[in-house]
């Protein structure tokens, strides 16, 4: 039995042997060991190792959130138009451009300044949407605690005062559309704004904190037309302020929201 | 007539009418006996009003309703099973009369309070930079239509001009329903998907039409953001479809290709878009034989001849508007 060199697998597959490859034949290869049988089933060919965006799973159960969110909503909701956007966008991902981008990444260049591409709806809303599901909690709302009330009071005034002007906001939307609380960098104080479609403060910059899917199907079936039920509900009942909390926590790694420590000398 | 035409040569802005006129002018009886008292001869100064004589045609305390909530053709739950009676309940009673109810709050004593609807979209669009209630203007115009659009026991197939402009503009009734269905998918967010008559011109000075030919008017399928309609195109709308979700989400939840094809087959009245049809080219026709004689009198004027025009500019009344079917 001829001693075996360890040979390194051809990850690249280009199949051509170098000049310092040592050959080995195809019988004392196979016996050494079968476990790493690096053998290609089309020899001389690249591979290339693929990547699309799946479908994340909110992370509690889909009937957690009643009653102030039907199981059926969520279904519908979760099921078929998140998945739907996934679907699209990994489609598009077939032949765009911007494959490989993260999510992120893809949302902020295909806004294109205002004249989104054709990978900015589904990109977008796969990312609100995930960042939807991760800011609801089963027995949320209440109040948030520590350095977070500090923050909403330093820039609201009240909390009280924070969830009418997010009320506010989300009724004041026409058609479909988000509402959002989130970090102003250059300003470094927080604050609310809706947004049409598919858009969240990630296009202008800023730090999304929480966000509110204001389009029909994330309450039609269970609130009908009654849009302040749904968002008072969810500012009451739903909101996870401990996503929000470590949401700002990240956030403080890229603006910096205390008073300066200046070292005493 | 000595009185129209006094007030005609002088062309001032009487109070009292709605409409400024330098053709003719709407004169009621009370007027005309006011306008016979005075001199007919051409005065500087406008004519006071005189106390009115019956008391109703003082200018009335602004209507708190401009606009009604306009009843629908047929009860909640004629549309069954196609569209439920609740989705219909809530889409008439909620969607429907918050749009109106909104657009009266806001226009309630200005001088929009008068104008038709179609006029009201027209002007508040305001070539894309949208007054605040033409949002509600519009999907009040909008809904109306739609309402019209769907009959119970709808469906079938079109006949006469309608199918034959179909089927020259699209091939067939199959290839119209997919590009509908096609435009429902695609857009993105809340909107309307029409079939639309497509007639006119740009409107800008130079778009004159080298090779003008009979099918530069034709149907198109058009989608619409939001609140918009294609009346701001200068289109003539013959069917619409909502495709905000409320309109399909309690029947259909997120399947809107079904509520589409659903629509088709089972809901929409080709005769009402027939009738449309007619209307829209009838309109279309005369406008642009309208603007044909204007073009012509302006060549004239250019060529400084003396020609006596005669205005065959129709009245107001004359003009055919769109009807409204009673019931």
């Amino acid at each position: 039995m001829v001693l075996q060199l360890v040979m390194a697998p051809n990850w690249c597959g280009c199949g051509v042997a170098s000049a310092n490859s040592t050959k080995i034949s195809t019988n004392a290869f196979k016996m050494s060991s079968n476990r790493f049988n690096f053998s290609k089933p089309y020899p001389g060919r690249a591979y290339r190792v693929t990547a699309y965006y799946s479908l994340t799973t909110p992370p509690y159960e889909l009937d957690a959130l009643e009653p102030y969110m039907s199981k059926r909503t969520v279904e519908i909701h979760w099921g078929k138009h998140h998945n739907e956007h996934v679907e699209r966008l990994n489609k598009h991902l077939k032949t765009s451009a911007f494959y490989g981008h993260t999510l992120e990444e893809m949302v902020k260049a295909t806004y294109n300044n205002g004249s989104p591409l054709v990978e900015f709806n589904d990109s977008s809303s796969v990312w609100s949407h995930d960042f939807f599901w991760e800011s609801m909690q089963p027995n949320g709302g209440s109040m948030p605690k520590g350095g977070v009330l500090d923050q909403i009071e330093k820039d609201f005034g009240t909390f009280t005062n924070f969830k009418d002007e997010f009320t506010f906001a989300a009724l004041s939307i026409f058609g479909p559309g988000w509402v959002w609380l989130y970090l102003k960098k250059n300003e470094r104080k927080l604050a609310v704004a809706p947004t049409q479609n598919a858009i969240s403060p990630l296009v202008w910059g800023d730090i999304p904190i929480i966000g509110l899917d204001m389009w029909e199907h994330a309450y039609y079936l269970d609130y009908k037309d009654d849009r302040s039920a749904y968002v008072n509900n969810f500012l009451d009942h739903l909101v996870s302020w401990h996503s929000v909390m470590v949401r700002m926590m990240r956030a403080e790694a890229f603006v910096n929201l205390g008073k300066p420590k200046i070292p005493v000398a | 007539m000595q009185p129209a035409t006094a007030c005609a040569s002088s062309g001032l802005t009487i109070p009292w009418l709605r409409r400024c006129s330098s053709l003719r002018v709407k004169c009621s009886t009370s007027q005309r006996a006011h306008c016979a008292s005075t001199s007919t001869a051409d005065t500087a100064e406008p004519i006071e009003p005189i106390e009115p004589i019956d008391p109703i045609e003082t200018d009335p305390e602004p209507d708190p309703e401009p606009f009604k909530l306009k009843p629908l053709p047929y009860p909640f739950n004629a549309l069954e099973p196609h569209m439920s009676k609740e989705t219909v309940e809530y889409h008439w009673e909620r969607h429907h009369r918050g749009h109106v109810d909104s657009l009266n709050a806001i226009i309630q004593g200005t001088e929009f309070a008068e104008m038709e609807l179609e006029n009201m979209v027209l002007t508040s669009y305001n070539e894309g930079n949208p007054l605040p209630f033409f949002v509600h203007a519009s999907q009040v115009w909008n809904h109306d239509f739609f309402w019209e659009t769907m009959k119970p026991g709808g469906g079938g197939n079109p006949s006469n001009v309608l199918k034959y402009l179909i089927e020259r503009d699209f091939g067939s009734l199959d290839e119209l329903a997919k590009e509908i269905q096609n435009a429902a998918l695609t857009q993105f967010g809340s909107g309307w998907v029409w079939l639309a008559y497509k007639a006119h011109r740009l409107g800008v000075g130079n778009d004159i039409n080298p090779r003008p030919s009979k099918k530069d008017k034709r149907l198109v399928v058009v989608k619409t953001p939001n609140a918009v309609s294609p009346l701001v195109w200068d289109y003539y709308p013959l069917l619409a479809i909502d495709v905000w979700e409320h309109a399909y989400y309690m029947d259909y939840e997120n399947r809107r290709g079904d509520y589409v094809s659903v629509f088709l087959d089972k809901l929409i009245s080709w005769d009402v878009v027939s009738d449309r049809l007619k209307n829209a080219m009838f309109r279309a026709s005369k406008r642009e034989k309208m603007e044909k004689r204007e073009m012509l009198l302006d060549k004239m004027k250019e060529a400084k001849l003396r020609v006596k025009a005669v205005d065959l500019r129709p009245t107001p009344k004359a003009r055919p508007k769109m009807k409204r079917r009673q019931y």
